[in-house]
């Protein structure tokens, strides 16, 4: 053991790092696969079916199943599709999903948050990176060569900038409470009162766009089955597929981390239970949130698209603003 | 270490991750092909056409409104990070920035910009 910690203090820190990126990519991966299976069960419960059940104790092995039946599956590339192009579409989308990890921190210790990089401009890069995985889906649908793909995909495109104005908008609030642009500085300025309070409406807001953003009922329109088949996805089968869920269900983890980070206060604890480590307070809180997103799912219908792109410019864009201007007034007053 | 040296390091992780999954089901998935496993699926039809070429012009029109309102969005961030600071000068500042901004909503909505038919 001494030996082992001889080694890791020698070795040097890009493959420190190094190991530490893969290690958390492993943990989002697994994570996406209980995730799957987590709100499979819940949906089975929540519409009296006992769930995945047969697959491992529990369902357990579910996610191995489901993965290698993916892998092996046949990779087909429809005649009328661009071929580069719709190889690419679920590479773009997956390297979006797992790129935000670089700056979402988990926890905090005495040597510092614990985050791959503690950057100041955590949530600007969060923002960014974010916001290109409408390439994924938009190339995907339209490299397809196909009808229902490409109505999905522009359907999906035109609702995800949509809502990412009024999503942008709502974390300025925060950012205006915290005074900085660094996560771990949001987290620190939550200590004494989580800024769901101050800023409820904001949350508000970013739940909703969040929601409409990863694209998941009640706004999963891109993937209306009733309308669609199945969206932009329509054409991809196997593990190419597998790459568009595996993103989607990520960037879901991602929304719940950030939710977390701006609203629940991180890693600060809950009912000054200060014994029980950051970073199990900040993976609980996540799992609540993911837990809603899968409520969400089990219970609301579907939107109709024309009230979706109404609602958002009409309505989640002036409140955000409203919001803004409110808090703004608030903060010149207190200093 | 710069902080954004790490960042570098785990987008190459990712940059990797992906790329595996990606040419994994080329090597893995046998294709046998045949002319209807490629057609385009249109629900057990054969397509009739070639794919829709012609897509409703909203949709551009929303992606431009978006590229203006989202350049005008990023500019609260910096401001927001230092309206400690700013205290009623920034409040000033950012209100009529919000009224220029308004206008130009209010102007869309009018012009049946924001409608979806």
């Amino acid at each position: 053991m001494q030996a082992f910690v001889a080694t890791l203090n020698a070795a040097p820190i890009w493959l420190i790092v190094l190991i530490k990126s893969a290690v958390l990519l492993l943990v989002v991966v697994t994570t996406f696969a209980y995730a799957m299976l987590f709100e499979r069960k819940i949906l089975g419960w929540m519409q009296l079916r006992p769930g995945p059940n047969r697959v491992g104790p529990w369902g357990l092995l579910q996610p191995a199943a489901d993965a290698a039946k993916l892998i092996l599956k046949e990779d087909l590339t429809p005649k009328t599709a661009d071929p580069l192009i719709y190889r690419l579409a679920p590479f773009i989308s997956l390297l979006t999903a797992f790129s935000v990890y670089a700056v979402i921190p988990f926890g905090q210790s005495s040597s510092g948050v614990w985050a791959i990089g503690n950057v100041n401009a955590g949530i600007l890069l969060i923002l960014a990176i974010t916001s290109m995985g409408v390439y994924g889906i938009s190339l995907g649908g339209w490299a397809s060569g196909s009808k229902y793909p490409l109505l999905g995909s522009l359907r999906s495109t035109a609702q995800m900038i949509s809502y990412e104005l009024a999503m942008s908008l709502s974390f300025v609030g925060v950012l205006m409470l915290a005074g900085t642009t660094s996560l771990g500085g949001i987290v620190h300025a939550q200590e004494r009162l989580w800024f769901i309070v101050p800023q409820f409406l904001g949350f508000i807001i970013y739940v909703i766009t969040a929601v409409a953003e990863t694209n998941r009922a009640p706004f999963d329109l891109v993937e209306a089955e009733t309308e669609l088949v199945a969206g932009f996805h329509t054409e991809y089968s196997g593990l190419r597929f597998g790459l568009f869920f595996i993103a989607e269900y990520v960037n879901m983890l991602t929304v719940a981390c950030v939710a977390t980070l701006l609203f629940f206060g991180g890693w600060n604890a809950l009912f000054g239970l200060v014994m029980v480590p950051g970073v199990i307070w900040f993976l609980l809180k996540v799992g609540a949130f993911l837990f809603f997103y899968m409520w969400l799912r089990a219970t609301l219908p579907r939107f109709r698209y024309d009230r979706l792109m109404a609602f958002g410019w009409k309505i989640l864009l002036p409140f955000a603003t409203a919001n803004l201007i409110v808090t703004a007034i608030i903060v010149a007053f207190r200093g | 270490m710069n902080p954004y040296g790490p960042v570098a390091i785990y987008l190459a992780v990712a940059l990797a991750a992906a790329l595996l999954f990606t040419v994994l089901p080329g090597l893995l998935g046998r294709a046998k092909p045949n002319a209807q496993k490629l057609e385009a699926y249109e629900c057990g039809v054969e397509p009739t056409s070639a794919v829709a070429g012609r897509f409703p012009v909203r949709f551009y029109l929303v992606a431009m409104l978006f590229v203006i309102f989202d350049v005008e969005a990023a500019s609260f961030f910096p401001w927001a990070v230092e309206m400690h600071a700013l205290r009623f000068f920034g409040l000033a500042e950012m209100v009529a920035f919000v009224i220029v901004l308004a206008i130009g909503y209010a102007y869309v909505w009018k012009r049946g910009g924001l409608e979806w038919k």
